[in-house]
């Protein structure tokens, strides 16, 4: 939902539950994080599990301290009266709020600013640890801190203010575009960051001949149900109302449920057993799947949604492995294919009602105009500029990182294994100690 | 004496175990070990993409016991290992120099 933040001086009174409900949603979303690190750490070789759920945890750390200083006055703010970025006037989180008695977002908003800056500042965690999937097993942990600085700077802020704070992709700007809870934001911008730096930083050394499977799928199993329940947050309180909330829980879980169970299927018709890393894979596919649309579509469109992501995931696994490109934990693949599907699925399925004009003015307007085509034009329109937006931005992060500080560790230590070349920790203690 | 070393599938060790102790043989090493014989290997897919696992797990049980014993503990093996499929495991057999029992200092069919 569209997050014009701070656009209009609030008259409406602050209201207990629907703050509560952003609250709740907050702690939610950050339990994602470190669930995408148990998702992400199963998936990969033993002596890289801690290096590779450090890189989603440190991010709590390093995002949470970057949007309570510049991040969200960034993403909110409206001093650089632009369309692509916002300001500096919230820097501190200035204005947002205090202790004694939080302001109301905006007109028409009846939760407090502070339990919003909060709750955006759970997505920008999350955003930039997903993109840690396709660099795992090789980077080099310092280009990793300086990656998540930069890119949280120069693309998740604008991507945000262009999509959520009053730019010109979303509801209140030129395009006119959808996004529930971060088709676009999160999971497109993570994407194609993903497969722009996995291109760039090139494949791990062992890849492909000597990869190993996952060293813990129960990890995977336990990560991807945290990742569930976190979603819970991350589309339950996207609509920051706690009486609109139950929707858009309930088409979340319909799309994880319809979404897994439809990969299931693939994978038994297709090599006659149902895989348990399948089964979590296609939950998170769904749950992407419908990020975008969880308030604006009906529940049987929501179904429809986990399916068709599901076959787009699945099929571009499939395409992944025969061209033999390193993304090493599909974050692309998954996250990438699946904000895309899903924000272009969200322009065609979006029920006009449920897209009302006083919060989604020129959405509105569009379906309204050329109902579901239109919005499909929009939709298509704000998929292609984040892609090119983007990929020419992380591309341009990349190099700088790896004309400095470098972007990969040696080939023997990639050899040693992450954990005690970048920390000096073992996950796992040998037997004879 | 000789030592009857037989690699078998990790699911069967408690029906080996049991067999075992009902042949009256009252002591027993087991490892968790990996390796691979003529199948080599079997293949695993995760996300769609095929892993070729070299090192299949398996147990590796030791006993040692006296000559006329070993008919019987390869026999106490053998018999709930089986499956008739490719993977069942296999039993060696190899001469036993000395056995000490390091509390007592005993040695030979005193220490098994």
């Amino acid at each position: 939902m569209a997050g014009s933040a701070h656009a209009a001086l609030a008259k409406t009174p602050t209201d207990g539950a629907d703050t509560l409900l952003m609250l709740m949603g907050s702690a939610l979303v950050l339990v994602m994080t470190p669930g995408l690190a148990f998702f992400y750490g199963g998936f990969t070789r033993a002596k890289n599990v801690l290096n590779t759920m450090m890189m989603s945890f440190f991010c709590m750390g390093l995002v949470g301290v970057l949007w309570v200083v510049i991040g969200y006055s960034l993403s909110f703010g409206t001093g650089f009266n632009s369309p692509f970025i916002g300001g500096l006037e919230f820097m501190w989180l200035n204005g947002v709020g205090g202790p004694l008695g939080d302001a109301p977002l905006a007109d028409g908003f009846a939760i407090s600013a502070t339990s919003f800056a909060l709750f955006q500042g759970m997505f920008a965690i999350i955003t930039p640890a997903l993109i840690s999937g396709a660099l795992v097993e090789r980077i080099n942990f310092k280009a990793w801190f300086w990656f998540v600085l930069l890119w949280s700077l120069f693309i998740y802020c604008p991507m945000c203010k262009m999509v959520w704070g009053g730019g010109f992709i979303g509801p209140f700007g030129s395009i006119g575009a959808l996004d529930f809870a971060g088709g676009t934001v999160v999971h497109i911008s993570s994407g194609v960051a993903a497969l722009v730096s996995a291109a760039l930083i090139g494949p791990r050394n062992v890849w492909p001949d000597r990869t190993r499977p996952p060293h813990n799928v129960p990890f995977i199993l336990l990560g991807a149900g945290l990742l569930w329940f976190g979603w819970f947050g991350f589309n339950g309180a996207s609509y920051f109302a706690a009486k609109a909330a139950g929707f858009s829980f309930l088409t979340t879980t319909t799309s994880a449920s319809a979404a897994m169970l439809t990969w299931c299927l693939i994978e038994w018709f297709k090599g006659g057993k149902p895989t348990a890393v399948g089964a979590a894979t296609g939950a998170v596919a769904g749950l992407v799947g419908i990020t975008p649309a969880a308030g604006f579509v009906s529940m049987g469109s929501s179904i429809l949604i986990g399916a068709l992501t599901t076959v787009a995931c699945f099929t571009a696994i499939q395409i992944k492995a025969a061209i033999k490109f390193d993304d090493s934990l599909d974050t692309f693949m998954v996250h990438g294919v699946g904000g895309t599907v899903g924000a272009l699925l969200t322009g065609i399925l979006a029920v006009k009602e449920y897209v009302p004009a006083d919060y989604f003015p020129l959405s509105a307007k569009i379906l309204e105009e050329s109902g579901n085509f239109g919005m499909f034009i929009a939709q298509l329109k704000a998929v292609v500029f984040s892609y090119v937006f983007v990929g020419i931005g992380t591309a341009i992060i990349i190099w700088i990182i790896g004309a400095t500080v470098g972007l990969r560790v040696s080939a023997e230590d990639e050899e040693r294994g992450m954990d005690i070349v970048s920390h000096g920790e073992e996950a796992y203690e040998p037997m004879t100690n | 004496m000789k030592k009857v070393e037989a690699i078998i599938r990790p699911a069967k060790i408690d029906d080996v175990k049991t067999a075992l102790v009902n042949a009256g043989i009252i002591g027993m090493t087991i490892t968790d070990v990996r390796g691979f014989g003529r199948q080599k290997g079997q293949v695993e897919t995760y996300r769609g993409a095929e892993y070729t696992i070299e090192f299949i797990t398996k147990v590796k049980v030791e006993v040692v016991v006296e000559d006329d014993k070993v008919d019987t503990v390869i026999a106490a093996i053998s018999g709930p290992s089986r499956t008739g499929e490719i993977g069942d495991g296999k039993i060696f057999v190899l001469p036993v120099e000395a056995v000490v029992r390091i509390r007592t200092s005993e040695s030979g069919a005193a220490a098994i």
